[in-house]
């Protein structure tokens, strides 16, 4: 390594911040999203925001269906709107 | 003119996971719950027609949903003798089909009242997501519901890794912008 960059750019925080949400970030990236953090105000807020939706979505404990029902389902939609139409 | 268009091909895409957590959250069983989901589906285009276009498709859609769920209790009620409801006061299956009555001695139940905001939130969360376009909701549900690991999903989607963090972010500024009014 050449140079390291200690200064990153926003995008590049809020990726990082993204990524956080879901354990992917290594301790270096965190260490340079925490610097970019405590001279940006519009990231801080970004990354207020993003815990907070991971928070609820976590709360919330959403129930999904699974694919192959899904699937199963666009196929008798499909179905039942060829029988109509003829 | 109407304001509102339909369209059976997005239904599953956009609706079907929203309809679906809106069910279970009234009949506690995932197969009875997609049955219910189908049956709407199936009535909605049945009676595609009737649609004036006044209310959103979802709404649309929810009330349909809403009758089915009705139509259930009815017929699960109706036989004779058996007239029981069954409410999931709790997940514990040791004790399930246990009378109500025999918890009253129970410590005033505060999760209750969790569990109905939780499920609230819930219906937030899915409302927000069916407004995303498909491929991000399908996307952020696969990475922050359903908890699948980045490869797998790119795999699935065929999609780069990069591509698959742009999408996250749009999906989680939208999805953060949508919530924000009621539940941040």
């Amino acid at each position: 390594m050449s140079k390291m960059k200690v200064m990153i750019p926003c995008e590049e925080a809020n990726q990082t911040c993204d990524k956080s949400q879901y354990n992917e970030v290594n301790l270096w990236d965190k260490i340079k999203l925490s610097i970019h953090l405590i001279l940006c105000k519009a990231c801080r807020k970004y990354t207020k925001n993003n815990s907070k939706l991971s928070r609820i979505i976590k709360l919330a404990n959403v129930k999904l269906l699974d694919k192959t029902c899904k699937e199963a389902m666009k196929k008798d939609i499909e179905n039942a709107l060829k029988n109509q139409s003829n | 003119m109407p304001i509102h268009q339909i369209n059976p091909n997005k239904w599953i895409d956009s609706y079907s996971d929203y309809l679906f957590n809106f069910t279970i959250s009234r009949v506690s069983d995932r197969e009875i719950a997609q049955d219910l989901v189908q049956d709407t589906f199936l009535a909605a285009l049945k009676s595609m027609k009737n649609f004036k276009g006044e209310a959103s498709e979802r709404t649309w859609l929810i009330s349909i949903l809403k009758r089915k769920i009705i139509d259930y209790y009815r017929k699960i009620n109706s036989n004779k003798g058996k007239a029981e409801m069954r409410i999931s006061y709790n997940g514990d299956s040791e004790t399930e089909g246990d009378w109500l009555e025999e918890r009253v001695a129970d410590p005033f139940d505060k999760t209750a009242e969790d569990k109905m905001q939780n499920e609230e939130l819930g219906e937030a969360i899915l409302k927000c997501l069916s407004k995303l376009p498909v491929k991000q909701a399908e996307v952020f549900k696969m990475k922050t519901i359903q908890g699948f690991d980045t490869k797998v999903i790119c795999n699935e989607l065929n999609i780069t890794a990069s591509n698959l963090w742009v999408i996250i972010h749009r999906a989680r500024t939208s999805m953060a912008t949508c919530l924000k009014e009621n539940w941040f």
